[in-house]
């Protein structure tokens, strides 16, 4: 009988894991400026060995301050909304729900705007910093308000998470409106997703979010498994709902602000990575979460290689190509295999 | 095993439940039976505390219910309630294996021996066949089968089912009511289970709960709750009860308007003024 083991787990991880890492190697040898594969490859190995770099100044930095750390960056997100994304479906039971439903997206502009309004933009941790806080407060209020006797309601929580959003992102318009500054309009371009700002430092700064965030939802993949069944046969099989709950809102909610810290809103992949990984691999958690983090890495480091190589020198935002791959793949994905019933 | 003690339970303002106290010993199979609204599916919630009830308590084995972990109440206690659907459809052995979590604590996978346990669970409720489908492919009589697999996987003392035949046809109902008086008689598991159907409670529970408004009514053998007078009273309509002609075990029988100027249900009616 075949039933899921840490080994087949492991297996299918490894699995996707190379995919990542040709999709990886890949898109550092890709860009608006010709970088040779094999030089590309030279200058990447000998910086990891610690030895003199290879090819001309110019190539190096282009490959080692831009082009890696922005691949990082775009992997991380990648693999953080996916599993986001793939936990707010359970715990909301709702095949609709995306690492942003919860209006932390929201949340965290209207704290990058604060942040600009009081001219905190020109430091450099000013930013990711502010919007991260706005996310956490955003979460915050939305828990506050989705709470009933002091019992989270998933859908009284989704109630007051599309609530809040909408009001903060009326909040956000009309700020745009009013505003004289010119950078509040970038706010527009960073709301659909942006990877053009990537450092090391942005990479540091969501690495340890992202890595307690997933592992922390991993421990409770189990679980998971018997919440997509309901609260009531949950508690029936012997879960503490209420700590599972807290426990899994409070990651995947952290996962997202980190997230949008660093790049802003990109749609899509917290939804149609975890659908698409379901399709194949089934529901379990178990080996969701994983496949979802590495799937989605992989998926948003391609979607962001050729959002900055499609019209180069001109960069497209990550959130359009996303979508418009995205979008059509999982039409395609819904038609051809087994349905989603519950879409 | 199952002590109830002066148990009163309200969602808000109105008393859903007052002063239950009833007692149930290990391996009888009891039946709880009642109008719409009158508890039954609030006790059974009250039984594994899903609900706390305000006043009054639950002792399982002389061990008040709310002192017990969820994983201890989960590993003693299983339910089957009205189909529990899964957003995403897992497949039959998964189900299965998911009545294993109470044993499972923090690990993640199961042990060969929660595979061996899950395999019994399938071979005794007929399913092994089907182990591999998935949930949405199966008929409803199927899919009861999978869940009641799932709960033996939980290797519990009780099982509480709450309107287990609801949407089956009698084939169906016949065949999992067998599957669970066996697990009863055989097994020497604790049933309680809350129905509608009182002439199926009368054919196969030792003993019957009868709720009325939140308070129990009745409570005893099937003979002594399962009367005309009784069944009138509480449903508030005209019923007719006779005598199962094989087991001999009392049956109710609907009566629709103007029944009653038929001949024979006349006369005994004449009888009995």
């Amino acid at each position: 009988m075949k039933i899921l083991t840490l080994k087949k787990v492991l297996f299918l991880s490894a699995v996707l894991g190379m995919v990542l890492g040709l999709v990886i190697l890949l898109s550092i040898t890709m860009g608006s400026v010709k970088v040779k594969f094999y030089s590309s490859m030279m200058i990447l190995l000998r910086s990891i060995l610690g030895m003199e770099g290879d090819g001309t100044e110019t190539e190096r930095a282009i490959i080692l301050s831009l082009r890696v750390p922005r691949v990082l960056l775009a992997g991380l997100v990648g693999a953080g909304l996916s599993v986001s994304g793939a936990t707010f479906q359970a715990l909301l039971r709702n095949p609709l729900a995306d690492p942003y439903i919860l209006g932390v997206s929201s949340g965290a502009a209207v704290g990058t705007i604060v942040a600009i309004w009081a001219g905190l933009g020109i430091l450099s941790f000013g930013l990711p910093l502010a919007s991260f806080l706005g996310a956490l407060l955003t979460i915050l209020i939305v828990f506050y308000f989705g709470r009933q006797n002091g019992k989270i309601h998933p859908n009284t929580l989704l109630l007051a998470g599309v609530i809040t959003s909408s009001f903060l992102s009326a909040l956000i318009m009309f700020f745009i409106s009013i505003s004289q500054k010119e950078e509040l309009h970038t706010i527009i371009f960073w709301l659909m997703g942006d990877f053009s700002f990537s450092d090391y430092r942005a990479v540091r700064i969501i690495f340890p979010y992202l890595l307690f965030g997933v592992f922390f939802l991993y421990l409770l993949a189990r679980q998971l498994n018997l919440i997509l069944s309901g609260e009531e046969y949950a508690l029936q099989s012997g879960v503490n709902v209420e700590r599972l709950r807290l426990l899994s809102y409070l990651c995947a909610s952290l996962i997202t602000a980190a997230s949008v810290s660093v790049c802003g809103l990109i749609g899509f992949v917290g939804l149609i990575v975890p659908h698409s990984v379901r399709l194949i691999f089934g529901p379990d958690h178990r080996l969701l979460l994983p496949a979802s983090a590495l799937v989605g890495a992989s998926f948003l480091i391609a979607s962001d290689t050729i959002a900055r190589t499609l019209l180069a020198p001109t960069e497209l935002p990550v959130g359009v190509i996303t979508a418009a791959f995205g979008g059509p793949f999982f039409i395609y994905l819904l038609k051809t295999r087994k349905v989603v019933k519950t879409l | 095993m199952i002590d109830v003690r002066s148990v009163s339970f309200r969602y808000r303002k109105d008393w859903v439940l007052q002063d239950l106290s009833f007692e149930v010993k290990r391996g009888e199979f009891i039946g709880v039976i009642g109008p719409n609204g009158s508890g039954k599916t609030t006790l059974l919630k009250i039984l594994y505390r899903l609900l706390s009830p305000q006043q009054g308590e639950v002792l399982y084995s002389r061990e008040p219910l709310k002192k017990m972990s969820r994983t201890e109440i989960a590993k003693k206690i299983a339910v089957v309630t009205q189909e529990a659907y899964s957003l995403f459809p897992f497949r039959v052995i998964e189900i299965v294996l998911m009545g294993r979590s109470p044993y499972l604590g923090h690990q993640l996978f199961e042990s060969e021996r929660d595979l061996t346990i899950a395999k019994k669970a399938m071979e005794w409720t007929e399913i092994l066949p089907i182990a591999e489908r998935s949930i949405d492919e199966l008929s409803g009589g199927e899919r009861k089968r999978v869940f009641i697999a799932k709960a033996l996987a939980q290797e519990p003392e009780v099982i509480l089912l709450d309107e287990p035949t609801t949407n089956l046809d009698i084939h169906h109902q016949i065949e999992f009511l067998d599957l669970i008086l066996g697990l009863n008689r055989e097994k020497g598991l604790t049933i309680l289970m809350a129905t509608h159907d009182i002439n199926m409670a009368s054919e196969f529970c030792d003993r019957l709960i009868l709720l009325r408004q939140g308070r129990i009514y009745k409570m005893g053998l099937p003979a002594k709750v399962i009367t005309k007078e009784t069944m009138e009273q509480v449903y508030g309509c005209d019923l007719w009860v006779d005598q199962h002609p094989f087991s001999g075990m009392p049956r109710v029988n609907l009566l629709k308007k103007g029944i009653r100027e038929d001949g024979t249900l006349e006369r005994d009616r004449k009888g009995e003024g």
